[in-house]
């Protein structure tokens, strides 16, 4: 089912990622997945963490931007064609898409997508149809 | 029908008020003639004699006084009283040239006071109230004249002068203020500090009285909700006085100016003609009542609009709109006037807070403005799309508004500096610049 994102402003000036990533590490919070979309000016930094709740509190106490979302995370096989079939799946059904990004799962022969669409509840029934399964949080969290 | 702090004056019908301006002008245009040479010499090349002033009709006649004129005779050329009569200076900031001083006998700085007395009763100020005043303190008139109307008014006054947020807060919710004076950028700072460190139940402001920068009508009712008061607009000068040239009643529809004292006249700025009421224009004003330092027909560069309408507050004193900002603050970019007060208005109509600062330059012989705006919570998404559209958007508002095309640049939050006393919105590179 739906898992917890957190998206983080950040300015694209040098020396800024790093100190929302430290301000994480220090706090022991441990990054399980992490993509950054940017423009000239600013990036928006997305990651998955194994407490939630307890990175945002450190990231807003320090003075960050901080949005939490539900995205969708779906193991898929390690396989060439794996992302494309499911990304197919989501487009047959008219679910667009707003960004993906992708990890390996160190040991297994797994990768893990995380989709970000606007209604997860139908973007988990169509892929259900299709006989994809969602992955739970306990499953990310504890990668 | 509202509180006055003196009722005859602020609600005299127009006839009598005329009759009593007319009176104080034409003797300070004789007292000025007689006392101050650079006024004697200016009047004399323009062949006016203080005999040509019996009432403001005549008040045309006179010659404008401007910024420069005050510059020129610094420090003591328009000083009408001897030295030992006056007992204060307050001086300009200064930031845009030589400083400009002016003197006050007790009797201008008891005007003074009654001015801002009638701001803070406008405000529904009391003996009861206190009144927490965080201008500055010192040479800035922010501070000693809203302090000096406070003991006018008979409230318990808190000198905070402008700066140690913390301990504003802390006197703020200990001491129970009522009514906040400062910056309009300082009070939002304030709001903004409050509401983080979850202070808002704590503290008891009714009112706040804010002035000595261009602030919208936008920010006003940010200000209002964040603190949950109702935010006055008050207007002065250091050379006509300071604040309490001019302050708002609750109907918050224009500036009440104190008209016993200080003649307003709206004029086109580049022929100098007077306008009509309800023609925007720069404002001039003339000080009839202050001895030490008397202006005449003393050019603000401010540039606004006056009304003579009915007010439901039950004053008769003519009413000044919000200036646009003074012409000081005025930018002049690609050949277009922009006021930073108009980016504010679309800033905050976009979802945005007041924690801005605009940057201008010159690249390739051409002007370039960027407006850096801190992101918030509220606006931020972590959809690219969705926040390129928000700049997009803004940029599209700032261009239908300004007439020019502006880059938007969104910032981390608290990477623009607050500021504790007027806010430095404008960063100009051009200096020099081809």
């Amino acid at each position: 089912m739906a898992i917890t994102q957190l998206s983080v402003f950040v300015e694209n000036r040098p020396g800024k990622l790093v100190e929302v990533i430290e301000t994480l590490g220090t706090a022991g919070l441990d990054l399980r997945a992490l993509s950054i979309a940017d423009t000239a000016d600013y990036g928006v930094l997305r990651v998955i963490v194994d407490k939630p709740d307890a990175a945002f509190r450190t990231l807003t106490d320090a003075g960050y931007v901080v949005k939490s979302n539900e995205v969708l995370p779906v193991a898929i096989d390690d396989t060439p064609g794996a992302l494309g079939k499911l990304l197919r799946v989501l487009s047959d059904d008219g679910i667009s898409v707003e960004y993906v990004y992708a990890f390996v799962a160190h040991g297994e022969n797994k990768a893990f997508v995380i989709v970000r669409v606007e209604d997860n509840d139908a973007a988990v029934k169509t892929l259900a149809r299709a006989g994809i399964a969602v992955a739970g949080d306990k499953e990310i969290y504890n990668i | 029908m509202g509180n006055y702090f003196h009722e005859h004056e602020e609600t005299m019908g127009r006839e009598e008020m005329r009759a009593l301006q007319s009176e104080r002008l034409a003797e300070q245009v004789a007292h000025a003639y007689k006392n101050v040479p650079y006024y004697r010499e200016l009047m004399d090349k323009h062949g006016v004699k203080p005999a040509d002033v019996k009432s403001i009709d005549d008040l045309h006649k006179l010659p404008f006084i401007s910024k420069d004129d005050l510059r020129e005779a610094y420090p003591y050329g328009l000083l009408a009283v001897p030295l030992e009569d006056c007992v204060r200076i307050q001086s300009t900031s200064g930031t845009t040239g030589r400083r400009v001083v002016a003197f006050y006998t007790q009797e201008d700085v008891d005007l003074w006071d009654e001015c801002c007395a009638r701001a803070i009763v406008a405000a529904g100020g009391t003996k009861k109230d206190v009144v927490h005043v965080s201008y500055g303190y010192g040479l800035f008139t922010g501070g000693p004249g809203l302090n000096g109307g406070s003991h006018k008014v008979g409230s318990l006054t808190l000198p905070m002068s402008s700066g140690n947020t913390e301990r504003q807060i802390q006197f703020m919710v200990d001491l129970e203020s009522t009514i906040l004076c400062c910056t309009p950028s300082y009070a939002a700072y304030l709001a903004e500090t409050i509401h983080e460190t979850g202070q808002r139940d704590k503290i008891k402001l009714k009112a706040g009285i804010f002035g000595a920068e261009a602030w919208s009508e936008e920010m006003r009712r940010h200000i209002e909700e964040r603190l949950g008061i109702k935010a006055f607009d008050i207007y002065g000068l250091t050379e006509i006085s300071g604040p309490g040239v001019s302050f708002e009643c609750e109907e918050q529809t224009g500036m009440h100016v104190n008209e016993d004292h200080f003649i307003p006249e709206i004029i086109n700025p580049i022929t100098g003609e007077v306008l009509p009421d309800g023609e925007k224009g720069e404002l001039v004003f003339t000080s009839i009542s202050k001895k030490a330092f008397p202006l005449l027909r003393y050019r603000t560069r401010d540039i606004c609009v006056l009304t003579r309408e009915k007010c439901s507050c039950g004053r008769t004193l003519i009413k000044m709109a919000k200036p646009m900002g003074r012409s000081d603050d005025m930018l002049i970019i690609r050949g277009v006037n922009v006021f930073p007060s108009q980016i504010e208005t679309v800033l905050i109509n976009c979802g945005f807070e007041a924690n801005y600062q605009l940057i201008v330059d010159r690249v390739n012989y051409s002007d370039t403005l960027e407006v850096r705006v801190e992101m918030t919570t509220d606006m931020f998404s972590d959809e690219v799309r969705k926040m390129e559209g928000l700049d997009n958007e803004v940029e599209s508002k700032l261009k239908s508004m300004l007439g020019i095309a502006a880059k938007v640049t969104l910032v981390a939050p608290k990477s623009i500096a607050r500021s504790e006393g007027k806010a430095v919105r404008v960063i100009d590179n051009r200096g020099g610049k081809l």
